[in-house]
């Protein structure tokens, strides 16, 4: 039944992310109310007209194109570095920084909540976020408050509050904000979202490296990752790069066949549970005999 | 030693899950029982989703009733009418649970349900099993045997069948309505049944006590496999990874099981069952009655 909810997810999930590159705004998600959030119309990533005019460009790379999850996948390093190219001196207008996030395939998720109901704690109101990040990290040579403007935090969605995008059908509680905070904080406890700040080094204004560590329960899909380069609170040049995770081997076998053929998958679950049981009493009476 | 599982998309530490089975294996042998009612609450704490920890239960309880009634078929000790019978009831009532459950999962009170399912059948199971076992403990200390008591109107009943091996020449409802009973239990709560189809078949249906255990667990092998193919293809709930790994653990333990069971009396048997059963009750009640850490849930997907 969970894997219908993330099959359900992925074809929501595809609309919108069909939505940034064709940057058009979707007319049904205009019908309800959107919250303070960044507004869903808005791309992320890619900015929407990338500073050529910048003195600084950032040049980047990733110490892995891929992840690939492994029976005995325990999470993974990601290391992402690079430098900052100039033509000209470096500019005096403030300190230079970097931030970088790493962002997991947005799936949809709901938020419930419970109440006390004959004196048992029940699920009673929910609300549907159409889009969350499944994974979402950022890293930043500073505290992300002071270095980064609002709006501009807005128009890139680089914090993590930024991360959630629009909800999923209408909005019938009173405290949807309490629903996304809760949800968000649930999150950055069980580490799914993680802020960073400090956490990237960059050396002489130029070269700079930021470690990710990604958690073992890693959902499969295509992540990315993005680097800012941030002066006096404006973003003046960004990159994004992609970063594919998937799962291989036995796990991708085993997967594969439970949703393509969920009839073989369940025979043969059931063959080895009958092959233990039978084998198991077998191998107890050989003991016995001996 | 983590292990990725892929369909539940968690790692959870290997040796956690093999001893897991192995306890629970242990007991299912020391007191013949399937041992599903157990798996599956001890997967909801170590953080599985109840979907998916319900149908690999019942993937789990397929290996081990497999196990024992192997052993009941060479001493013949299983009426296959009369499993037939409970068998045909059980699909139905497995087929009804898994509706039931999608339906449950819709609304978001799956969890709910099945935990409030959990506390009332340990709750009623435990402690009949615990006053039952005192009184015995007190009748074999007095030297008093009381008579099994014969319910007349389950006898007036149409439709009525010989079933040999049993001894009896009974109507086919009552043996259909228990098995449905047990097959909505199996689907919803992965679960074999065997808790509420023993006491069933022994009080209700008047079957003799040596061909009971044999019997159920013929019927539980088959309505748990059902059950599990169609939250396979229903759902794609069945997590094999964590089913193997369960299963593992379970065989060996429920062989040791056996053997251990032999050398402890009946009646201790059984109240140490009815302790275990009633703990796992009242954690799962706290769990409902005490205000959460956290008033909010996050499911995946839009349900």
């Amino acid at each position: 039944m969970r894997r219908i909810a993330i099959l359900l997810a992925f074809l929501i999930a595809a609309p919108v992310a069909g939505q940034e590159t064709t940057r058009q705004a979707d007319p049904a998600q205009e019908e309800f109310p959107i919250m303070s959030f960044p507004s869903p119309e808005s791309t992320r990533g890619e900015p929407p007209e990338r500073p050529h005019e910048s003195a600084e460009q950032v040049v980047a790379g990733i110490s892995s194109d891929a992840v690939s999850i492994t029976t005995s996948f325990d999470g993974s390093e990601i290391i992402i570095f690079g430098a900052v190219r100039r033509e000209t001196p470096i500019p005096m207008t403030g300190p230079l920084n970097v931030i970088v996030t790493v962002e997991g395939p947005s799936r949809s998720v709901t938020v419930r909540r419970k109440q006390r109901k004959l004196g048992i704690w029940v699920n009673t109101e929910s609300v549907v976020v159409g889009a969350a990040p499944s994974f979402y990290s950022v890293a930043s040579t500073g505290t992300l408050g002071l270095i980064l403007d609002e709006d501009e935090d807005a128009r890139y969605r680089i914090s993590i509050p930024t991360a959630m995008r629009a909800f999923a059908r209408p909005v019938d509680v009173e405290d949807p904000v309490d629903f996304t905070e809760a949800m968000i904080v649930s999150r950055i406890a069980d580490g799914t979202y993680r802020l960073k700040q400090n956490a990237v080094r960059l050396v002489e204004d130029t070269l700079f490296r930021a470690d990710f560590r990604l958690p073992a329960n890693l959902v499969e899909g295509s992540y990315k990752t993005r680097i800012f380069l941030v002066r006096q609170g404006r973003v003046i040049d960004s990159y994004s790069a992609p970063l594919e995770v998937r799962k291989v081997g036995l796990e991708r076998w085993l997967y594969r066949l439970a949703f393509d053929r969920p009839f073989a998958y369940g025979l043969m679950s059931l063959l080895i549970a009958a092959f233990a049981g039978w084998g198991a009493s077998a191998a107890f009476r050989a003991l016995q005999r001996n | 030693m983590q292990i990725y599982l892929p369909i539940a998309e968690v790692a959870v530490n290997a040796f956690t899950l093999i001893g897991l089975g192995g306890i629970v294996g242990l007991m299912s042998g020391m007191f013949g029982v399937g041992g599903g009612f157990l798996i599956t609450p001890l997967l909801f704490f170590i953080g599985i989703p109840p979907a998916i920890a319900v149908a690999t239960g019942a993937n789990q309880v397929v290996a081990s009733s497999v196990s024992g009634v192997l052993g009941h078929v060479k001493r013949r000790t299983v009426d296959f009418r009369m499993g037939l019978v409970l068998l045909v009831g059980g699909l139905i009532g497995s087929a009804l649970g898994v509706l039931v459950f999608n339906l449950l999962q819709r609304i978001g009170q799956v969890e709910l349900v099945v935990q409030l399912s959990y506390v009332v059948m340990l709750g009623i199971v435990g402690s009949m099993m615990f006053l039952e076992s005192l009184r015995a403990l007190r009748r074999t200390r007095s030297g008093v045997r009381t008579k099994r008591k014969q319910h007349g109107w389950i006898h007036a009943l149409p439709f009525r069948v010989k079933f040999r091996t049993s001894g009896l020449y009974l109507s086919v409802i009552p043996p259909l309505v228990v098995g449905m009973l047990v097959g909505v239990l199996s689907a919803m709560m992965g679960v074999g049944g065997g808790f509420i189809m023993v006491p069933a078949m022994i009080y209700l249906l008047g079957m003799p006590t040596k061909v009971v255990i044999g019997t159920s667990l013929f019927q539980i092998t088959f309505v748990t496999a059902f059950t599990t193919l169609m939250h396979a293809i229903s759902y794609n709930t069945v997590d094999v990874m964590l089913a193997v790994l369960l299963i593992v653990g379970g065989v060996t333990g429920a062989q040791i099981g056996t053997h251990l069971g032999s050398r402890l009396r009946a009646e201790q048997l059984r109240i140490l069952l009815a302790i275990v059963v009633l703990a796992v009750c009242v954690k799962l009640a706290l769990d409902l009655f005490l205000r959460p850490e956290n008033l909010y849930s996050l499911t995946p997907g839009i349900v």
